[in-house]
């Protein structure tokens, strides 16, 4: 303790870290304050803000059309999520067992290389009219015109799993790797069937892995704008659409950041819970460390 | 050993000619056992053997290439790892890390749908068996190495099995709480007296417990015995190497003396040892064979005078101490005989009257065992 006072015993650490907390505070925390702060203010005339307290933009938002996108938004979120993790599961088990991991992660990694409005404009080369699939049903005389694949809901949610389906698989991925696959043969042993044993003993040990990968799919899905503006429909909006909107054609900036706070809540909330959740799980760690410690 | 009180239960098991191979690599070939009911039988042999191969084809974790596998006489082979009437002690425990030993133990009545009165009846049953109670609560990771293997054979029996299966389940603790589980594992088997078969590669481990023993090396069986069968009269070199220590020697026979019902008195040349030796063998030995030749270090005796010849029957070699190792109740001499050969003999310390003068480093020594203290293991050509 005493050598901590000396100035050569100091530990400078923390300062290190100063630059770094300086960093978000300005660039992070910053324009989240001004978005809290514009979505109570009155819109201006041509665009920007005017200094004057109003909830007008939340009166605004609670508009039936805007809760009907809402829910909409919700829901193509949700559906997009759950058959990510649900593609994700099989994926991660296969690469937690494969012998070529390396190779396998490379090639989940490799459509990173490429930037996501060309990946979404692939699709529609795929779905489209005159695309790919449309073409060949055509060729083998299965249809005589075009499936109306393109600018559908179905294409949203198909195109959102596409984009968000490694951020999925490489969570639950981590957790399968460090799953001890004996256990399995275990649960079998004692009397239970191949799903029982799925069920029972692989999915609550890579629970952590799957919180991580519902986080990571579905507070970006639940903001996205790009998919459902190229692939989507007129029924396909999203509030991240909204917000775009609201900002760049409309004009009315208090709504598009009461928007965003919405989105930010509903995230935050989202993080808030993985991180409850893990720190509950490091807390069982550390007192059950303590006891094999006191054991020994 | 088991037996006794308890009323033999479990099921017999017959291996019929079971082979399987990984790619080119012959796990097990040509494996032919058959284990009573109730016994407590073990698969000993060095790692590679096929003896887990073999365990997990009896649990159903692999299939055999060619072969039969039989409860009481019906094929089990189609039968699936959750169908089978036996339950498996792993050897790194898996224990399920998410659920409380409580719950580990009771898992296997929770996938048959036991009332919740039925379920705690009998945890506490098994628990009270392996000494756990007031770790019920405790999850796996809370648990020292001893206490989860004692959960792991709780819950592997719980389900009342005909046949425990138990894969090196002592190796991950230490030396002292490894003698203990084992004489536990043993009343356990007298209270349950079900079929245990149980894989080690620890010699010790397999001859203080076990029915009976198959010795196992590079695929095959190459013997099946009590203990004192595999110990005094091992079938191949390999088994006399790997069961114990021994000194191992070839031979030819040079004379075989038949001269009464009792008496095969077979003379042997060895050439390590610069001369003949005799030994009763009561195969049919000839004259001229090459054999191998044993003799177990704590067969021979070591004294500082030499002993009186009686009869013809006694082996005597002269050699000076180079290694005595003292180990408690015993010690351990490295004797370099006159002609150049190492001599291993083991000396059990008695009490001070019997032991007799003790044998320093550079002693010289004679070392002597009577003929019916050899034995001649196989016979490698004629």
């Amino acid at each position: 303790m005493k050598a901590g006072k000396t100035l050569a015993g100091r530990n400078y650490g923390p300062a290190y870290s100063y630059p770094m907390g300086l960093w978000f505070t300005v660039f992070f925390l910053l324009p989240i304050l001004i978005i809290v702060v514009y979505s109570f203010l009155k819109k201006g005339l041509h665009g920007g803000v005017e200094w004057d307290f109003s909830l007008n933009a939340y009166v605004q938002m609670f508009q039936s059309s805007y809760a009907k996108l809402f829910v909409r938004t919700l829901w193509v979120t949700l559906l997009s999520t759950i058959i990510s993790i649900v593609l994700a599961l099989p994926c991660g088990y296969a690469m937690a067992r494969s012998k070529y991991q390396t190779l396998l992660l490379f090639l989940i990694i490799i459509p990173f290389w490429t930037n996501s409005l060309i990946r979404i404009n692939a699709w529609i080369a795929i779905l489209g009219n005159e695309g790919f699939i449309n073409v060949t049903l055509r060729n083998l005389g299965l249809i005589t015109d075009g499936l109306p694949l393109l600018y559908t809901q179905s294409a949203v949610v198909l195109v959102l799993v596409y984009m968000y389906l490694p951020y999925a698989i490489l969570p639950i991925f981590t957790a399968m790797d460090k799953f001890d696959f004996s256990l399995l043969e275990a649960a079998r042993d004692l009397g239970a069937t191949k799903p029982q044993s799925m069920f029972k003993v692989l999915l609550p040990n890579i629970r952590s892995g799957i919180v991580t990968a519902v986080i990571f799919t579905f507070i970006p899905i639940f903001g996205a704008y790009t998919v459902p503006l190229l692939v989507g429909g007129k029924d396909s909006y999203m509030i991240g659409n909204v917000i775009v909107d609201q900002v760049t054609k409309v004009r009315n900036w208090p709504l598009a950041s009461a928007f965003s706070l919405v989105i930010t809540v509903f995230s935050t909330a989202g993080v808030l819970w993985m991180i409850g959740t893990s720190a509950r799980e490091s807390a069982r760690k550390k007192t059950s460390a303590g006891v094999q410690e006191a054991v020994q | 050993m088991s037996n006794g009180e308890a009323a033999v239960k479990g099921c017999d098991i017959t291996i019929e000619n079971v082979s399987k191979s990984f790619g080119t690599f012959h796990a097990l070939d040509d494996v032919s056992v058959s284990i009573q009911k109730g016994e407590f039988f073990s698969l000993l042999g060095p790692s590679g053997c096929g003896k887990t191969t073999l365990l997990r084809i009896i649990a159903g974790f692999e299939s055999p290439d060619t072969g039969i596998v039989a409860f009481d006489g019906r094929n089990i082979l189609g039968i699936e790892a959750n169908q089978r009437q036996s339950n498996t002690v792993f050897q790194n425990y898996a224990l399920f890390p998410h659920l409380s030993v409580y719950e580990n133990i009771a898992f296997p009545l929770r996938l048959k749908k036991l009332s919740s009165a039925e379920i705690d009846r009998r945890v506490m049953e098994y628990t009270h068996l392996v000494q756990l109670e007031g770790h019920v609560q405790k999850k796996p990771n809370q648990l020292s190495g001893g206490q989860k293997q004692r959960v792991a054979i709780a819950r592997a029996l719980i389900n009342e099995p005909s046949v425990l299966l138990l894969d090196e389940p002592l190796s991950a603790l230490d030396a002292k709480l490894r003698s203990n589980l084992l004489i536990e594992l043993d009343s356990i088997h007298d209270k349950i007296g079900i079929t245990f078969i149980y894989v080690t590669h620890d010699q010790s481990e397999a001859l203080s417990v076990s029915d009976r023993i198959a010795v196992m090396n590079q695929g095959k069986v190459l013997q099946i015995g009590t203990p004192y069968e595999i110990y005094e009269s091992p079938a191949t070199q390999f088994v006399a190497k790997f069961i114990g220590e021994t000194n191992l020697f070839d031979a030819t026979v040079s004379a075989c003396n038949h001269s009464g019902p009792e008496d095969y008195m077979v003379t042997l040349e060895i050439p390590e040892l610069g001369g003949s030796i005799k030994v009763t063998d009561y195969d049919e030995t000839k004259p001229g064979q090459q054999v191998s030749f044993t003799v177990r270090p704590e067969k021979v005796r070591i004294t500082l005078e030499e002993p009186p010849a009686i009869g013809k029957e006694l082996n005597v070699f002269r050699g000076v101490v180079e290694e005595p190792v003292y180990s408690g109740f015993q010690s351990k001499f490295y004797v370099r005989l006159d002609n150049g050969t190492l001599l291993k003999v083991f000396k059990q310390h008695q009490n001070y009257l019997e032991d007799g003068p003790e044998i320093a480093w550079k002693d010289t020594v004679y070392c002597s065992w009577s003929a019916n203290d050899g034995y001649i293991i196989e016979v490698i050509n004629q």
